[in-house]
């Protein structure tokens, strides 16, 4: 009877297996190559593929550094222009800026005050404005030779003064840049602050460019208030350009923790927009010394020739003129004698 | 000569950070720099892998092209190193690194940069092999004593490689060709402008 009831339970428990074992394949039978533990993993190219100009390959790492976590950024668009593009743009800018300008300056000559020098003098600007524009235009040049030694100083200063010695300087240059920077931050504010008043544009200033600002031909004086068109530009491109150069210094001074792209876009915008102002000083400079009689006193001393405002700013000096309480025009009316 | 390069075989990566750990201690790599570091791709998601990174030794490096005193140099092994008595750290090669290698101590005023430090495949600096005037500025030049990096030669489960290119590359296509996959030589590509078809 054992015998029996033993046979019966092998045969059911043989059933038992057998029905599961073709239901569900026992874990010998997952032998690998049936599972592909590739099926789903990631290739390196598959993820280059899929990423955007000017994406990067990211995931986690575990250091606190966030920078760490970017994997592979792959694009050299910053390389091929902070090494080719930009110097060339800037040479263009800077080097056509003073082309221009030793062409004007042939081909015009100084700008003379056509009524020629009076006697008399008017106050264009007191010690504040001249304090702003000195601290302004001195930590712009700084700011300008130190920069443009990081483009152009290994090609062009570097042979000259020995890889050593060029490092020393640039070294220097930097420290310099790095705290003369906050020098012109203020200097920018400041401009914007004491003249914005006089510096909104209106129909005076098309009209003041409709006659190429007198620039072209001689005697030619279209009307002007204290600022004209030409130096509205100036200051705006001062004040916007200066914000802009700020903004994207701050991010180069301070490290953070911001992606690479950023730094890449602020390093891109401080370089470029660097020579672009370069430039346009280069054409306020000149036409502030050498290439007009009378200009630079404005800036100088701060008093000017009063035929020269008359001139030059002829809507400003009536208002002076018209102007109650301590008159800021000083001098003899006529020649003594 | 030979070509030295890394390739970190993620399917094998276990971001153990051993490498991580290692480097920095071989090296005294100052505080918070790290000259290698392991990022974890696809994070918990199915198809995770690691990836362990450091300075790739790129050919036609752009740290070198960008930076604004010359102080990179490459080795007769293709190393890329540089002169921490010529960097000025202005960032730049940050800026244009692909793998994020350039790291700068915070040591001047507001957190500007200090001089800049990177991955030198233990190969040191300009300065004479073995000095210590070397060994305080680069750490540990392991290639003068015919040691290779010490990060690969301790990776646990050989994932990092180190070595000659085309003998590393050769490692890799077997193993790949034995096992059936492999998720690719990272940052070959864009180090090299070249990489392993599998």
């Amino acid at each position: 009877m054992a015998s029996t009831f033993s046979k019966v339970l092998l045969a059911g428990l043989t059933a038992f297996f057998l029905s599961v074992s073709l239901l569900a394949p026992p874990a010998a039978a997952q032998a690998p190559a049936s599972v592909n533990p590739t099926a789903q993993s990631v290739k390196e190219q598959q993820l280059l593929d899929a990423l955007k100009p000017g994406q990067a390959l990211s995931g986690r790492a575990s250091i606190p550094n966030k920078n760490a976590a970017t994997l592979i950024q792959p694009g050299r668009d910053w390389r091929a222009y902070n090494q080719e593009t930009l110097p060339r743009l800037a040479a263009i800018a800077v080097l056509g800026a003073l082309a221009a300008l030793v062409l004007f300056y042939l081909l015009r000559g100084k700008i003379m005050i056509d009524a020629g020098r009076s006697t008399m003098r008017i106050l264009r600007f007191g010690a504040i404005d001249r304090f702003v524009h000195w601290l302004t235009a001195t930590s712009f040049l700084t700011l300008a030779l130190t920069g443009a030694n990081v483009t152009f100083g290994k090609t062009l200063l570097a042979p000259i003064m020995g890889a050593e010695a060029f490092a020393a300087w640039a070294g220097f240059a930097k420290l310099i840049h790095n705290y003369v920077g906050f020098a012109f931050m203020a200097g920018v504010a400041l401009t914007f602050l004491i003249w914005v008043k006089d510096n909104i544009p209106n129909m005076i200033d098309v009209k003041w460019f409709a006659a190429g600002g007198g620039l072209l031909s001689k005697g030619s004086h279209p009307p002007a208030k204290r600022f004209n068109g030409g130096q509205k530009i100036v200051f705006w491109s001062v004040v916007l350009g200066g914000a802009f150069m700020s903004i994207s210094g701050w991010h180069l001074l301070f490290p953070t923790n911001e992606g690479l792209a950023e730094v890449q876009w602020h390093a891109t915008i401080h370089g470029t927009l660097a020579f672009v102002m370069l430039a346009l000083i280069l054409a306020h400079i000149y036409i502030g010394s050498v290439g007009m009689e009378g200009a630079f006193d404005a800036m100088g001393s701060g008093e000017v020739d009063l035929n020269w405002a008359k001139e030059h700013h002829s809507l400003w000096v009536k208002e002076e003129q018209a102007r109650k309480g301590t008159s800021r025009i000083s001098g003899a009316a006529q020649p003594a004698e | 000569m030979a070509r030295m390069k890394f390739l970190c075989d993620a399917d094998r990566c276990i971001e153990c950070n051993a490498c991580v750990t290692a480097c920095k201690n071989e090296h005294e790599v100052p505080w918070g720099i790290n000259r290698r570091r392991v990022v974890t791709i696809n994070d918990g998601k199915p198809g995770e892998r690691s990836v362990s990174m450091a300075c790739m030794h790129c050919t036609d490096a752009p740290c070198a092209s960008v930076c604004p005193v010359n102080c990179f140099y490459t080795t007769a092994d293709a190393v890329v190193l540089h002169s921490k008595d010529l960097c000025i750290g202005c960032g730049y090669c940050f800026y244009a690194c692909p793998f994020g290698a350039p790291q700068y101590p915070k040591t001047a005023n507001f957190g500007s940069r200090g001089k800049m430090d990177k991955c030198t495949y233990c190969a040191g600096g300009p300065e004479v092999d073995g000095s210590q005037a070397e060994l305080d500025k680069y750490g540990r030049n392991r290639l003068a004593e015919g040691k290779l990096p010490l990060c690969a030669e301790m990776c646990s489960t050989k994932a990092l490689l180190a070595g000659d290119g085309d003998i590393i590359a050769q490692i890799y296509s077997q193993r790949v060709a034995k096992r059936g996959y492999g998720s690719g030589a990272w940052g070959w590509k864009v180090a090299y402008k070249e990489t392993i078809s599998l």
